[in-house]
């Protein structure tokens, strides 16, 4: 994946307005499945239950084909890597997952997943197949002369079929804040299903650049900048990816220091950062109020949509408030800015209706 | 108008008593997208090689070195606005920084553009 084709800026712009063709085959896609006879409520809680036991969400009570963001954990609480897991949305396959870990973490994810299994699971990486990322308000009609039935998904639903006569498996998620899928297919396949979707007027090829400025200003973290295995889910405020009963239960690493912070408040909270200058505040800034340092920008960039640049870091909680004021040390200098809600610019997610 | 290049991408041209300096075209090309650029105070002193502006694309932020030794008599304003300027006329209307250089002669001392398109292609 380059990390641009015509320009970052149009390649961003033209996401939020029509649709993007990312090729993301770096990702780690996974399936783990239990050994054994598949199929039923019990085979899905059986094999949820081994990934639970790295992971604080709710994979139990996921619906066939459905899809849900989480975290691995380590014995502090804090993340291993981030990643997507998704039940196989044919009943009589329960006990499959479908999992996308980062390119960074896969290696080590894959293991751990294994190790948690025990033998009652095998983990089959996805390292010979290709993964494209097809996103942006025109993303379903593009998608629907390939697989209608996948254009049909709800927002973080998997389905699973033929695409040009290859397997494939299809998701509704994405990482632009925008409508879209990824899809999972083989090589020679994936070449195919490239050129003819940019055959589309309505699709073209972006890069890694206009990844990055989307996810931004979707307030979307990054694995190794905006996470890392000292920061927990709370402090990264995705409090809401560690249900109820996994809070009661406290059963998942460092839930001593997750269900302390979810209780007491984080001693640090990720925020959005507003710059009121012109000046992009990037990865390393020093955050200061008042003359006392109080965090670190952990992305930092140009948010093309908004015209503006925009950061992400970590603050002290007493200064993670929308609305407080600060300064960005930008080389040196120091620069104002206020802490903002994310996301930047809001998510148009196509939701099924309730 | 004649141009000069230095190593690190930037250009020069002489106008009167002073030094027009800018990024070349290549070196606009690479960075892509620019976003900001932030420029040096008026009167500063600027030592040969070392950074004289920052100019950031939507990929990254770069460092533009002073191509010689001086005083910085004038900085493009029109940038705040309209810093896309780099990337439209990188070696026209996009200039950054006008240079009272210490020493004129070392002009001769830089690439012609014969010699910059040689380098770039060795690149």
């Amino acid at each position: 994946m380059p990390v641009q084709y015509e320009g970052v800026l149009a390649e961003h712009a033209w996401t939020r307005a029509h649709a993007s063709l990312f090729d993301v085959s770096h990702m780690g896609p996974c399936f783990f499945a239990l050994n054994g006879a598949l199929g039923g409520e019990d085979a899905h809680r059986a094999a949820a239950a081994l990934v639970e036991r790295l992971a604080p969400s709710d994979i139990a009570g996921l619906r066939p084909g459905q899809m849900r963001y989480t975290v691995l954990l380590n014995e502090d609480g804090g993340v291993i890597d981030d990643l997507m897991v998704a039940r196989h949305p044919d009943f009589d396959q329960s006990g499959a997952l479908y999992i996308v870990a980062n390119a960074g973490g896969k290696a080590g994810d894959f293991a751990r997943l294994a190790a948690a299994a025990e033998g009652r699971a095998s983990l089959r990486p996805g390292d010979d197949l290709c993964l494209l990322a097809l996103q942006g308000p025109e993303a379903e009609a593009a998608l629907l002369a390939f697989a209608p039935a996948a254009a049909s998904l709800g927002f973080m639903e998997a389905w699973t079929g033929q695409i040009l006569g290859a397997p494939a498996t299809v998701a509704r998620c994405g990482y632009t804040g925008e409508d879209g899928f990824e899809i999972l297919i083989d090589p020679a396949a994936a070449a195919i299903l490239f050129e003819r979707l940019l055959e589309d007027a309505r699709v073209k090829p972006a890069g890694l650049g206009a990844r990055d400025s989307l996810r931004l200003e979707a307030g979307l973290c990054l694995y190794g900048h905006d996470l890392d295995e000292t920061i927990s889910p709370v402090e990264a405020d995705l409090p809401w990816i560690i249900p109820k009963r996994r809070r009661l239960a406290g059963d998942f690493p460092g839930a001593a220091r997750i269900l302390r912070e979810l209780r007491e408040g984080p001693a640090r909270k990720r925020v959005g950062l507003a710059p009121l200058g012109k000046a992009p505040a990037r990865e390393g800034v020093e955050i200061v109020r008042e003359g006392r340092t109080v965090g670190r920008v952990t992305s930092g960039g140009f948010g093309a949509s908004i015209a503006a640049p925009i950061s992400m870091g970590y603050v002290e909680a007493a200064s993670s408030a929308p609305g407080t004021s600060l300064d960005l040390l930008v080389r040196g200098q120091p620069r104002a800015a206020s802490v903002v809600a994310l996301p930047f610019v809001p998510h148009r997610y196509k939701r099924s209706p309730p | 108008m004649t141009l000069r290049y230095t190593k690190e991408h930037e250009w020069v041209r002489i106008e009167g008593a002073v030094w027009v300096c800018g990024v070349s075209a290549y070196a606009a090309e690479q960075l892509g997208d620019v976003v900001y650029v932030e420029l040096p105070a008026r009167g500063r002193s600027v030592k040969a090689g070392a950074e004289m502006a920052v100019v950031e694309s939507a990929k990254a932020a770069s460092d533009v070195y002073a191509p010689v030794s001086g005083t910085v008599a004038d900085v493009n304003d029109a940038l705040g606005e309209a810093p896309q300027l780099v990337n439209e006329g990188p070696e026209g209307q996009g200039w950054l920084v006008k240079l009272t250089p210490a020493d004129p002669g070392e002009f001769d001392a830089l690439m012609d553009a014969a010699a910059y398109q040689a380098f770039l292609k060795d690149l």
